[in-house]
């Protein structure tokens, strides 16, 4: 009774609640049917949002204004240069992933160096640089019609008993991810920032190499996603990032993580990801129009955040 | 001034004149960057400097500029609008249909997109929201109403819509005069009356406001109805010039009006704004954004691209002059 | 109803109590959670007279203030203004009977100029012409207080030093417009202002009440109170211990109601004459020091920081600060570095976090174990530290708000002192703390400095100085004169604050 009233309190139930509310909701009006492949289906699709996501959200830990928007125009490029390394062939599957996880750190690397040496907020410089990565992606890209190697398609599509191992490898990592943010040093970091910059650097924080491994780790992250997507999809292309802007944003908000920063929240991330896909697959299967469908997707939105509410001010 | 016989403090009078000094530079770099992006297109096309230039080099500058006076609402309390854009796209698929069919019922929809912008001022007041989520999801309802009112793109703009924005007066070309109208009256309102500065207190020290018996949840219900109002303002023009609408036709307005607020010198949090600042920046896009691509004869392919590096050219120079006058 | 059950105490006999009072609170009540702020408080203010309000950091000073001000409601109790009692009562009406309250943190909005600052405050200053009316207003009421202000009404407040801001705060409080002016709340009104500026504050708060205000004064410097309330109010535990006539108190006494920590006061501790004998720890020049003169510190001193506020004190230590993490010109430092910030929460506090957590950031390369800090190791350290300095809490994970102000900085110092750092940057970290945890931490800082470990201290409390082995006086960013503690007296430190630069 106390370890349930303890789960009630933690800011991420609510994001799983409402995936399994949503789900129920569904398999209500199907009358059952399709109710596994349902939860296949929203596992393979939210790991993607998963894995930026959880960038994001060391990102917007950070504090006030940090948020990455380049996030989509990266995982344009790095799903571009993946299929290009990977050049159909299976031997080079892990030189591509390593190309497009280099190609992304790099972006992030960019994306500090703009809001350092420049000093401008990060959404200001974060947006710049996806002009410019967006056309580069364009100029690179084009008439790019390479197939990922069949045996990565085969292992983005992979599942056991149901479960894509794409989304138990995902797991793993975002336990990892919630042990960095709690337990080490770089994790406390972000968190310290995110509540007081001036204060972290103060309390002897290295301020500056934090916010670049930050930034670094987001596009990175990105950069790993583009390549998975091209593998899951079967091809790269320039819009194949679009819906991660809005969505890496929204599962690490719904996911109870503050957009005043210094308070982050992994597994929140997990339950919003699960969430948005299972409720765009509702609207999919009730057969609304795309114009109610998105009114929905809104209204639901800002309904959870207004019935999950913010946390109070402190004193 | 009153001069101290005593300077009582080390931040002194001449620290003091150094940091205003320092505000009025970086109050005019805006008005730089417009001279400099300016002086480039002159430079490339001499013939673009003229009445008739200005009018189709500035065509789509009285929109932008009015979504970034919407979006500087809000930046003054510390908010941020994400939803400005598809708000401005669903504004102009109402001014091209009902709008002109029925424009009783037009302008209520319009009052009443202006009432949910109140609605949500006082929601994420009282629940303590964070404004980049709710105007996120709000994104995604106006988009949606935007397809409903108008599932494929047309409609036609008002008769008397498309006649003021085709004004020519003598001169001085039309957006031109928009533009300054536009940035006065809103100096005017925000920063030269009373209630203006509680509006610009409650973004610079909330606490300090609620303190002197101001209430929090007016000043925020104030502050996104003039997103509202601005946005309404914004979406009319757009489609005045466009003649007909397309429910996205103003996407690209969310980041646009951020970029502006900040090229014209505003910062994200601690009300510091300026509506004439804003303006500029407006401006300053607008014509980076195609004229000046199109002299430089820039391939379609690398124009966001040029946009891009533009604005971090643009900042990047603000930076180092604010770091040569220190 | 509150004029029903008038109880005469000793103040009263004195000044008598045939006018109707101000304000009176009766058995006010106040809980936050489980924590009780204000346990049954009666409190009242007459005309024409100056409370002065002391106790402990945590004492309910400054929640029984936000209640006369309205900007908390009791929880039980009532509140009575000018002999009629409120039943809403509130920050609006609080204004509109002539209550105004100057807040210990401060309330100005440093994106306004003093004139738009001032319009805040006063809802009739608006139609034609506000401007120019709130600019007169607030620059008249400068001129009063504070004749050689240098603060112009169309400054930007954020461009205005921390004393000004404090200076244009107090001034504020004082304009009148539309409503009345009976009673004005001053919080630590002095914490920011200098010497100087502070004698011309508190000498128009005893022009205002011999005029037939009222104020009152909450300050932790004892004599303020001594020397200028009529009667002395003390609190302890969120209750009202003592309240008499200002004569009937001396500082001795005042000090042994407040309770807690005993009025003893060590003499300094000898010299141990050390200097020049251990290893030097820092030596660095002020940026605007043009005639060579350094400030040099070696191990196991502790040197003081002196002149008045805002000098350039804090610059020098935030450049010892960033001195220490890379190679700068004309600063040597040769040993870890820690700083204690005055400003806690500015500089200092991690809102979220608990008071273990605060106190571990700056110590978390030793918390690890492999890769990860330990929970217990993370532990060990808060506990240690809890006994050693004396944070009241029951519980160290408890948030760090969940503490008292005084508890606070006690973790401020915990976090430096349980950290690697051989030196130790105090940016006036006692200002508005209980005199009873300075006791303690001044212990503290001499037991840490007999092991070797050196100390920076700026400070604007004179008193302190005397626990320094050395005393470097500041004016206008730049070290003016270099006394010892035997030659230390305050004339002489005053003497150099406004005398020429040597």
């Amino acid at each position: 009774m106390a370890s349930l009233k303890a789960l009630v309190t933690k800011p991420w139930i609510w994001s799983f609640v409402g995936a399994l509310l949503v789900w129920l909701v569904t398999i209500a009006f199907t009358g059952g049917y399709g109710a596994g492949g349902m939860v296949t289906a929203a596992l393979s699709l939210a790991v993607f949002t998963v894995i930026v996501g959880v960038g994001q959200m060391f990102v917007i830990t950070l504090g006030p204004g940090n948020v990455d928007l380049s996030l989509p125009a990266n995982i344009g490029l790095a799903s571009a240069v993946a299929m290009k390394v990977m050049g159909g062939s299976d031997s080079m599957i892990v030189v591509g992933l390593l190309a497009a996880l280099a190609c992304g750190a790099a972006i992030g690397a960019i994306n500090y160096l703009l809001i350092w040496a420049l000093r401008i907020p990060p959404i200001i410089a974060t947006l710049s640089a996806s002009f410019i990565i967006q056309s580069v992606d364009i100029s690179f890209g084009r008439g790019l019609q390479i197939k990922p190697p069949p045996g990565f398609a085969d292992f983005t599509n992979w599942q056991i008993f149901g479960v894509p191992v794409l989304a138990m490898l995902t797991v793993l990592f975002t336990i990892g991810a919630a042990i960095a943010l709690r337990r080490m040093i770089y994790g406390r970091s972000v968190l310290a920032i995110g509540q007081n910059i001036r204060a972290a650097w103060l309390a002897g924080v290295n301020v500056g190499r934090v916010r670049f491994l930050t930034y670094t780790l987001s596009g990175a992250l990105g950069g790993i996603d583009g390549a998975l997507l091209a593998g899951y999809f079967r091809g790269a292309n320039v819009d194949i990032g679009n819906e991660y802007l809005l969505a890496s944003i929204a599962v690490v908000v719904i996911g109870g993580t503050s957009v005043a920063g210094g308070k982050a929240n992994v597994p929140g991330v997990w339950g919003a990801a699960l969430f948005l896909v299972l409720l765009l697959t509702m609207l999919n299967t009730f057969g609304v129009s795309a114009g109610v469908r998105l009114l929905l997707t809104g209204l639901i939105i800002v309904g959870v955040i207004t019935a999950a509410g913010g946390e109070k001010a402190v004193r | 001034m009153t001069a101290a016989p005593i300077d009582t403090g080390f931040k002194g009078s001449a620290a003091r004149n150094a940091a205003a000094r320092a505000r009025l530079l970086r109050g005019l770099l805006p008005a730089l960057s417009l001279a400099l992006v300016l002086l480039a297109i002159a430079w490339l096309n001499p013939r673009a400097i003229s009445y008739f230039g200005f009018n189709l080099m500035l065509n789509l500058a009285i929109p932008i500029a009015l979504a970034t006076i919407a979006q500087m609402f809000v930046i003054a309390g510390n908010e941020l609008d994400l939803s400005i854009g598809t708000f401005v796209g669903f504004v102009g698929c109402v001014t091209a249909t009902w709008l002109k069919e029925a424009p009783l019922i037009g302008v209520l929809i319009l009052l009443g997109s202006i009432g949910v912008y109140a609605l949500l001022g006082a929601l994420i007041h009282l629940r303590n929201l964070p404004s980049i989520v709710v105007t996120l999801g709000m994104s995604f309802v106006w988009q949606g109403l935007a397809i409903l009112v108008l599932p494929k793109p047309g409609g036609k703009a008002p008769d008397w819509l498309l006649a003021i924005m085709s004004l020519k007066p003598p001169f001085v070309p039309f957006p031109i005069i928009a533009a300054l109208l536009i940035g006065l009256v809103v100096h005017f309102g925000l920063m030269r009356t009373s209630y203006g500065t509680i509006l610009r207190g409650s973004g610079g020290n909330p606490a300090a406001l609620r303190r002197a018996g101001w209430s929090l949840l007016w000043t925020k219900v104030a502050l996104f109805s003039l997103t509202g109002l601005f946005g309404v303002l914004s979406g009319m023009a757009l489609i005045g010039i466009t003649t007909s609408a397309d429910a996205n036709i103003g996407n690209g307005y969310t980041l646009l009006s951020i970029a502006g607020v900040i090229l014209g010198g505003g910062e994200f949090v601690g009300g510091r704004v300026s509506p004439i600042g804003a303006v500029i920046g407006a401006l300053t896009l607008a014509l980076a954004a195609s004229p000046l691509l199109t002299f430089m004869h820039i391939p379609p392919d690398w124009q966001v691209a040029a946009n891009g590096a533009i604005l971090i050219i643009v900042l990047a120079a603000r930076v180092l002059i604010s770091r040569k006058e220190r | 109803m509150a004029g029903a059950d008038i109880r005469l105490n000793g103040a009263e006999k004195h000044f008598g109590a045939a006018n109707v009072e101000i304000v009176r609170l009766d058995g006010a009540e106040k809980h936050f959670g489980a924590v009780r702020a204000l346990g049954g408080v009666d409190f009242h203010v007459g005309p024409g007279e100056c409370v002065g309000l002391v106790g402990h950091n945590g004492a309910g000073k400054s929640t029984l203030m936000h209640m006369v001000a309205g900007t908390l409601t009791p929880d039980s109790g009532t509140i009575g203004v000018h002999g009629a009692v409120e039943d809403n009562y509130s920050v609006s009406r609080a204004q509109q009977l002539g209550i105004r309250c100057v807040f210990q943190e401060l309330s100005l909005c440093p994106n306004l100029s003093v004139a738009e600052n001032t319009r805040i405050n006063h809802a009739a200053l608006t139609g034609l012409g506000w401007r120019r009316r709130a600019a007169n207003l607030i620059a008249a009421k400068l001129d009063e207080i504070f004749p050689d202000h240098g603060i112009s009404a169309a400054d930007i407040v954020g461009d205005l030093s921390i004393g000004r801001r404090q200076m244009v705060e107090v001034a504020r409080a004082f304009t009148v417009t539309r409503d009345r002016l009976d009673l004005v709340i001053l919080d630590e009104p002095t914490s920011s202002l200098d010497a100087h500026t502070s004698g011309q504050l508190l000498a128009f708060v005893r022009r205002f009440v011999a005029g037939g205000g009222s104020c009152i004064l909450i300050s932790h410097v004892l004599g303020e109170v001594l020397r200028n309330a009529d009667r002395i109010v003390v609190m302890r535990d969120g209750k009202v211990v003592a309240s008499d006539a200002a004569a009937a108190f001396d500082r001795d006494r005042l000090v042994a109601v407040m309770g807690g920590a005993e009025a003893h006061r060590k003499s300094a501790v000898q010299a141990a004459a050390k200097a020049g004998a251990s290893p030097l720890r820092v030596r660095a020049r002020p940026a605007g020091q043009m005639d060579g003169k350094d400030l040099v510190a070696c191990a196991g001193e502790i040197i003081g920081l002196a002149g008045l506020a805002g000098h350039g004190q804090t610059d020098l230590l935030l450049q010892v600060f960033a001195g220490a993490a890379r190679a700068k010109a004309g600063i040597e430092v040769t040993a870890p570095v820690a700083l204690v910030a005055g400003d806690r929460q500015s500089d200092g506090i991690f809102p979220q976090w608990s008071i273990s957590e605060n106190i571990g950031i700056r110590s978390l390369s030793r918390l690890r174990n492999g890769l990860l800090i330990s929970p217990r190791r993370e532990a060990e350290l808060a506990d240690f530290w809890q006994k050693k300095i004396g944070i009241r809490t029951p519980d160290m994970n408890n948030n760090i708000f969940s503490l008292s102000g005084g508890n606070q900085q006690k973790a401020l110092f915990a976090r430096a002192l349980g950290s690697d750092a051989g030196i130790v940057l105090m940016d006036d970290p006692m200002r508005g703390v209980d005199i009873g945890t300075k006791l303690e931490v001044y212990d503290l800082v001499r037991e840490e400095a007999s092991r070797g470990r050196t100390f920076l201290w700026y400070t604007t409390e004179t008193e302190e100085l005397d626990n320094c082995d050395h005393i470097y006086v500041f004016k206008n960013g730049r070290i003016v004169a270099n006394l010892t503690r035997d030659e230390l007296t305050e004339e002489k430190i005053i003497q150099s604050s406004f005398g020429d630069a040597a």
